[in-house]
């Protein structure tokens, strides 16, 4: 009994939870979804313009696209995080003022496009090619072709793969707690977190953690959803038609198809 | 062959140019798999192309509008050296249907023939969507025009593709094996769609199995074998009296 008290003091003190409650919802979870949101934003266009430049003919654009690449999805995020974070102070510093929040952001979105490079890379590549060749055949040249049909097809079939990249990055943005954010610009873990360290148990911690769970939960359940609609089509269903009546269509819109056709 | 006989009033005519092979080499890396290759197709006429797998039929075609850059030799397109001009300039003037369509599953059948007038040719929208309509209906389509191609059967994806080849108002229409992933009772529709081009004065290339076709509606009969050009002539001359061992093998293989 005594330990089972324990544990609920630890985890779920409900004071503390509801002290804490009001800046998780007004601060925290407001600067996680901000963060999480610019860089994904951001880790979009970048990422768009790394998987173009990594099936592009030229070597001069691939070989840095793949470097790139390669270079932040090896390394650890938490490494790269402190590295820009730190590293470009002084020069955010006149750009953006004291605050490391930027910084954070911009190091998330370069982790983030790296990863979502290779996504879209995957899903433009999976395009039939027999696209493209219809497009140049119809004369138009290899950007349009690519921005007109080949990338929205690519795209649309990684949406799910997309939404699964957001909910890293979510994950990930507590870890620009490192760089020291002001108290206005704590996210979700800092916040609770501090909380924790203030009230003695971790009940604090554990709300933080259901609000980043109401965020991603549903999230990977849209995943789902997409998954299913993606991968089995949208056809809709039909009755059975013969092929034989779209002959016999066919007859009577074009008066050449009678006569001889053996 | 291609007289204007049974055209009827809402189906135009066209204006087919001529065109030219000359010497014509194409290689993938350092394999050559066209080997000087020499063709002459009047306007307005339709040379068919037979010959076995891997013979390089495709890629002969894909040379005419420089899909695959021919290696060597010329192609001329109504007198016109087609390799000075810009690829994408010269495909404008070309059209060409595949064997699995190509269509843009995410369109509508008319807008998968309005969008190259609109983005291409710069047609005002309103203006493409007018003839995309008007092509569809001379395919027979009119009333599929806001269909998407996975609603469609394959028979009239492929009249989709032959409308949307058609609407960029092409001197030269090329055909790979256009019937060759259809249902068999929807081949008859596409054929009948391509020899009323023919008569209606389209020049045409026609990759083709279906000899049967070749006979009926083509003006001149080539068989390819290894990347070279073994016979060409009548499709009488050429079903009926065989001189090559190698054509005479073919015909007893496919008829
Ligand atoms: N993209 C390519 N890269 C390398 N080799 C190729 C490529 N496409 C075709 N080939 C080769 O070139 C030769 C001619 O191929 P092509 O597709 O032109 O033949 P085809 O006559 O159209 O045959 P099919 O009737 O099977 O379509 C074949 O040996 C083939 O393997
Ligand atoms: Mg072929």
């Amino acid at each position: 009994m005594d330990f089972l008290d324990n544990l609920v003091k630890t985890f779920f003190d409900v004071d503390s939870m509801l002290t804490v409650a009001p800046q998780l919802l007004t601060v925290g979870l407001v600067n996680t979804l901000v963060i999480s949101a610019a860089s994904t934003v951001i880790g979009l266009v970048l990422g768009m313009v790394v998987a173009v430049m990594g099936i592009s003919t030229s070597r001069w654009l691939r070989i840095p696209a793949r470097i790139y690449t390669d270079l932040f999805r090896g390394l650890p995020a938490i490494l790269t995080i402190l590295l820009i974070g730190q590293g470009f102070a002084k020069f955010s510093q006149s750009i953006f003022g004291p605050s490391p929040y930027p910084l954070g952001i911009i190091a998330l979105s370069l982790i983030a496009s790296a990863y979502i490079g290779e996504i879209f890379r995957a899903g433009i590549q999976s395009v039939d090619k027999g696209q493209l060749e219809a497009c140049r055949a119809l004369g138009m040249n290899y950007g349009r072709a690519m921005v007109l049909v080949v990338i929205p097809q690519g795209v649309r079939r990684v949406l799910p793969a997309l939404v699964n990249q957001f909910i890293a990055i979510i994950k990930d943005s507590s870890l620009v707690y490192f760089l020291g954010l002001l108290v206005s610009e704590r996210e979700l873990f800092r916040v609770g977190q501090d909380a924790a360290v203030n009230t003695g148990n971790l009940s604090p911690l554990v709300l933080a953690g259901i609000f980043y769970l109401i965020v991603t939960v549903p999230l990977t359940h849209l995943v789902n959803y997409f998954d299913q609609r993606f991968r089995t089509g949208r056809r809709r269903p039909t009755a059975p038609t013969s092929g034989l009546k779209e002959v016999t269509e066919l007859d009577a819109v074009s008066p050449l198809t009678t006569g001889s056709n053996t | 062959m291609s007289s204007t006989t049974s055209t009827s009033a809402d189906q135009p005519t066209f204006r087919g140019s001529s065109l030219q092979l000359k010497n014509l080499c194409m290689a993938y890396g350092d394999i050559p798999v066209i080997r000087d290759v020499s063709l002459e197709i009047a306007p307005g006429t339709t040379t068919c192309i037979i010959g076995p797998s891997g013979s390089g039929k495709s890629t002969l075609l894909r040379g005419i509008n420089r899909l695959h850059e021919p290696s060597s030799g010329g192609v001329l397109l109504d007198g016109e050296d087609a390799l000075r001009v810009r690829p994408d300039v010269l495909r404008r003037r070309i059209g060409m249907v595949f064997q699995h369509f190509n269509l843009f599953p995410d369109h509508t059948a008319l807008e998968n023939v309005a969008l190259a007038l609109w983005k291409v040719k710069g047609m005002p929208k309103s203006e493409a969507t007018e003839r995309a309509r008007r092509r569809l209906t001379e395919v027979g389509l009119g009333e599929r025009a806001d269909h998407r191609p996975r609603d469609l059967s394959g028979g009239q994806q492929q009249r989709v593709a032959i409308a949307r080849a058609l609407a960029m108002e092409p001197e030269v229409m090329l055909f790979d094996e256009a019937t060759s992933a259809l249902d068999p009772e929807l081949v008859k529709g596409v054929l009948t769609l391509m020899a009323g081009l023919c008569e209606r004065g389209m020049t045409m290339a026609v990759v083709t199995h279906e000899m049967g076709f070749a006979r009926r509606v083509a003006d001149q009969v080539v068989f390819m074998d290894e990347g070279e050009i073994v016979e060409a002539g009548r499709p009488e001359d050429l079903f009926d009296n065989p001189r090559s061992a190698r054509l005479q093998r073919f015909l007893s293989e496919v008829l």
